[in-house]
């Protein structure tokens, strides 16, 4: 019992550290946690799978082993207990009780034995009488012992429970694994090319695999994951997925993930069709399918590449597919862009005060751009104009690593909710060509036209040149670092006041020269265009942390959805529920179910002996017995 | 004699029933039967069942606890009444003076939050000054708030089905509304065990956490915005959750209660307000009751948890944390139970542990929810 207690201790503070670790991660992760000795130790520990490991299975199977034993060394004796009567009490014994009266009966033998039994029989007591060869005549009473029953139900309880529970386990495969026959398979390798030793059969009593289907597509294995790789579960049927559907609510949050599947099956005459969704699996041949989660199947994109840095107008077309990469460029300045995910819808919460209700924003794309050297940054870009403080725009995310929070690039719309407007500016802003031309256009419209002031006019020039020249390689930092380099320290505020107004009226003429170029017709100074050149002059500095030359505009989509699956046989369950359900029985017997046993001794003398026992001393007991204690003496006197 | 006989004689709970036992009863079924004749075509065949097993359920409960009577047929009517001034148009929560003040959900949880802190002022006022009649009055403070919480939920079950007909949900499902079903499930137990020991004294400390949960229920609504009734994700559009969640709460509810007068054991123990509370007997009695009570319902809470799980996520265990630590409140409980019944403990050891089980319980119910991840991630704060 003491080491039954430790174990289950040593299992309580197991689960503990199963919880407070996060299980079943990939190994990468905790080694960058842990660092590299204590990845190994708590590997050695198998603190990655607790549940799993071979020690807690162990423990398991150890408690299983000795509550069997105790049910099988007690049963027999609760039992017993259960019959008897215990009607070999002596006068002397009951005398001993904690609970026990006298009393002096009035009426004849034969009325006392009846009072008393009717007594009895209507507190639901069943009884024993038996005679004495001195006259006295003991009844030996009880009820509740079916008390005795909840012992046994709840402990048989656990053994089934846990028994079904080392079914459903992986214990075969453990097995199999210390024998050297399986091994777990850790290449990212196609699942027909995994070897058999990796391979489980159909034959496989219990697994819990999982399977990703792009829609129109269908396979016949499943993946289990474990520790560091995965082993690969054959079924004995194939399954395909015809379409899988989200559905939303009015306010856009899902409502529901559904996934029509056929099942071919040999032994089937026709194709099965079925739709399964959260909640609501499908089970065929013992196998259930669960609908478990959903990812993009290789959803075709068509993109707008804008380069950042050149003067060029133009975007480029580029064609992506989810799950595949494009490379850019060629040797050292290569860049290889891998999409990694497509979602069309996304709630977000955009409010400035978060108290706002989240809506749809529309689709978005997640990709990494990597250079030759291997390093990645990743991104998040949305298709449509999102509404920040009032205004559109369009909005990417850069984060030079996973653990990090995204950071944000805005593009203000133009007046055609496009990209072109700031793209155009853009260009005109980078083209070192157009500096000239737009700082003599803003000399013209500033500068009044008296012709002793060439001379001025030309510095005037010049230095916008130089100020438009610095935008261009480092947005507002670099004029930071020239006003720093140039200026002495109590003249910064206002050079740079000076500077920042002069890029924001070059700007508009930039803005108009971009226009003109484009055959348009000049911007008018109004707000909506100074909000404009406000937000993309702050965009085109930002660029130069962006962290790519390109950006990325998603003009197209062809939404295409994998759904994931989960597919499971589990043998044991009908015994962990029968275990479950022979627990409750037994917890309420245990707890609601009373034994109590009196004894009457009535004595030849009229005398009455009444004493009364529980296996369980407690307050109800003593209530009880006061209760009958001043029932008996109503009856008997 | 034979009068002696039959005057002390138990009589069965039917031959008990009077004639407002009946009328309660008749009035339960003629409603269950309204409701089947307007709505069956809408209800399948175990919501049927679940509409007639509640006449039954609630007669019983009724019948043998005589207070539930008023409370079932106060809820009904209150709660009818809302539905009648709403007259399926949310926007009239703003305009009708009714609904503004008193029993929109919102008004009803409010007013709950009032009175469950009122009474728990009102119990130590009665415990200090040994007063009955206040002690009296600090119940039907509990009794009001409870009739309020009920017809906050069921109006708020109303609401959320003029916010969208696929929008509606019975109300546990998230962790504002669980908030209040344990406030109201702990309150029910202790008001029952208040009656049925005379144990009015303890009033004051199961009344603390019930306020403590209060408390947390006022900031939830204040600084997160608790209250708006957002749709289902799809992984809880499941009848089982509506067993589960509420079988778990009668354990969490029952499981606080016995750390609460544990409280007051341990304190009446050290002499420390002694001549005020009950018999350390009597407490360690209750403690027993509420914490078999709680055991056996959270034993059934989790098992269905576990049908729940074979159904939606492919397997009736995953050692989830949630999973797993509803393991260890088992664990420590079934360990309590052991201790007493098997070596027949009693005392400051047990009454320690359920108050130290408390920490653990409540880690399972929130902790998990805020310190780890895992599959039970929809109540997250």
């Amino acid at each position: 019992m003491r080491f039954a207690v430790s174990l289950l201790t040593v299992l309580g503070i197991a689960s503990i550290i199963g919880t407070v670790l996060k299980q079943n991660e990939p190994y990468t992760n905790y080694i960058i946690q842990f660092g590299q000795f204590w990845f190994e130790v708590f590997e050695v520990l198998g603190l990655y799978d607790v549940y799993h490991s071979v020690w807690f299975l162990l423990i398991l199977l150890f408690l299983v082993i000795s509550t069997s034993l105790c049910v099988y060394r007690n049963s027999p004796n609760m039992l017993r207990e259960m019959r008897v009567w215990r009607e070999h009490a002596t006068e002397k014994s009951l005398r001993a009780f904690s609970h026990q009266h006298e009393y002096q009966a009035n009426g004849t033998p034969d009325e006392i034995r009846a009072g008393l039994t009717r007594f009895l029989t209507a507190r639901g007591f069943r009884f024993k009488t038996l005679q004495h060869e001195n006259g006295d005549e003991l009844i030996a009473a009880k009820a509740g012992t079916y008390q005795r029953l909840g012992y046994i139900f709840t402990h048989t309880a656990i053994v089934v429970i846990c028994i079904g529970g080392l079914i459903d386990g992986n214990v075969p495969f453990k097995v199999q694994e210390l024998l050297g026959y399986k091994t777990v398979e850790v290449r990212d390798i196609a699942a027909s090319e995994v070897p058999a030793e990796s391979r489980l059969s159909t034959a496989n009593l219990s697994f819990r695999g999982n399977m990703t289907l792009p829609e129109g597509t269908s396979a016949d294995v499943a993946f289990m994951r474990m520790r560091d790789g995965y082993l690969v579960q054959e079924l004995p049927f194939r399954v395909a997925l015809k379409d899988f559907r989200i559905e939303h609510y009015a306010t856009g949050q899902p409502k529901s993930f559904e996934s029509d599947l056929v099942i071919t099956d040999p032994d089937l005459a026709e194709p099965l069709e079925a739709t399964i969704s959260v909640n609501k699996p499908l089970i065929y041949k013992g196998i259930a399918i669960y609908q478990s989660d959903f990812q993009d199947g290789g959803s075709n994109l068509d993109f707008n590449l804008w380069g950042l840095f050149s003067n060029q107008v133009a975007p480029l077309s580029v064609l992506g597919t989810i799950h595949q990469e494009v490379t850019l460029g060629e040797g050292d300045a290569a860049l290889i862009i891998e999409f990694d995910d497509f979602r069309k819808f996304n709630i977000l919460n955009l409010t400035a005060d978060g108290k706002g209700k989240p809506h749809n924003v529309g689709p978005n794309v997640t990709f990494k751009v990597r250079d030759t050297q291997g390093q990645a940054r990743e991104y998040v870009t949305y298709m449509q104009p999102l509404k920040l403080d009032e205004r559109f725009y369009f909005v990417s995310g850069m984060r030079p690593a996973l653990q990090e929070e995204f950071k944000y690039l805005r593009i203000p719309v133009d007046e055609n909710f496009e990209i072109e407007g700031f793209m155009r500016l853009r260009a005109a802003m980078m083209d070192s060509a157009a500096h000239v031309e737009i700082a003599r256009r803003l000399t013209a419209s500033s500068l009044s036209a008296d012709a002793d002031n060439d001379d001025m006019k030309g510095k005037f020039e010049s230095s916008v040149t130089q100020l438009l020249r610095a935008f261009a390689e480092g947005g507002y930092t670099r004029i930071a670092a020239l006003i720093e380099d140039s200026v002495p320290e109590d003249q910064r505020d206002n050079a740079a006041q000076t500077y920042i107004k002069i890029i924001s009226s070059a700007a508009f003429e930039a803005h108009n020269l971009a226009r003109e170029r484009a055959g348009q017709s000049p911007a008018v100074a109004d707000e909506e265009t100074l909000f404009f050149l406000q937000d993309s002059l702050n965009s085109l500095s930002d660029l130069f942390f962006y962290g790519a030359p390109f950006y990325l505009e998603l003009k197209e989509y062809e939404h295409r959805e994998a759904s994931g699956l989960q597919l499971t046989r589990s043998p044991g369950k009908n015994l962990v529920y029968s275990g479950s359900v022979l627990l409750v029985l037994g917890i309420f017997a245990m707890i609601y179910i009373r034994e109590r046993r009196i004894w009457l001794l009535v004595k030849s003398d009229n005398r009455v002996l009444f004493a009364m026992s529980s296996n369980r001393k407690n307050r109800d007991l003593d209530m009880e017995f006061a209760r009958y204690q001043e029932q008996l003496q109503r009856l008997l006197t | 004699m034979n009068n002696a006989l039959i005057n002390d004689e138990p009589i069965p709970l039917l031959k008990r029933l009077d004639w407002q036992d009946w009328l309660y009863s008749i009035v339960l079924l003629a409603g269950a039967i309204f409701a089947f004749n307007q709505y069956s075509h809408h209800m399948d065949v175990y919501e049927q069942g679940f509409l007639f097993g509640a006449v039954a359920t609630f007669s019983w409960l009724g019948w043998s606890w005589k207070a539930m009577r008023n409370l079932v047929l106060g809820v009904g009517a209150l709660s009818l009444f809302a539905i009648f001034v709403y007259d399926a148009d949310l926007q009239r929560a703003e305009q009708a003076f009714f609904l503004k003040y008193l029993i929109s959900s919102q008004s009803a949880i409010m007013w709950m939050n009032v009175l469950f802190i009122l009474a728990t002022v009102t119990y130590w006022v009665a415990l200090f000054n040994r007063s009955q009649f206040t002690g009296k009055f600090a119940s039907s403070l509990v009794w009001s708030a409870v009739l309020m919480g009920f017809v906050g939920l069921m109006v708020r079950w109303y609401e959320s089905y003029l916010i969208a007909p696929d929008v509606g949900y019975i109300p546990v499902s998230n962790l504002y509304e669980v908030f209040i079903l344990f406030c109201l499930i702990t309150a029910l137990l202790y008001l029952y065990y208040e009656q049925r020991y005379a144990t009015r004294q303890l009033g004051g400390f199961v009344m603390l956490i019930i306020s403590a949960a209060v408390g947390f229920i006022l900031w939830y609504i204040f600084d997160r915005e608790a209250h708006t009734i957002q749709p289902l994700v799809p992984a809880l559009q499941s009848y089982w959750m509506k067993i589960h969640v509420p079988a778990n709460f009668i354990g969490y509810g029952a499981f606080s209660l016995a750390a609460m007068v544990g409280i007051a054991y341990l304190l009446s123990a050290r002499g420390i307000l002694a001549s005020r509370l009950p018999s350390l007997d009597t407490m360690d009695d209750l403690m027993y009751k509420a914490i078999a009570v709680g055991f056996a319902f959270f034993t059934i809470a989790t098992i269905l948890g576990a049908m729940w799980a074979a159904e939606a996520w492919g397997g009736y265990w995953s050692w989830d944390p949630k999973e797993t630590w509803a393991l260890i409140v088992w664990l420590n409980y079934a360990a309590w139970l052991h201790l007493r019944l098997v070596k027949g403990m009693r005392g400051p050891i047990l009454a320690w542990w359920a108050v130290v089980g408390l920490f653990v319980t409540t880690f399972a119910f929130i902790g998990v929810n805020m310190f780890l991840s895992g599959l039970h991630s929809y109540g997250e704060l």
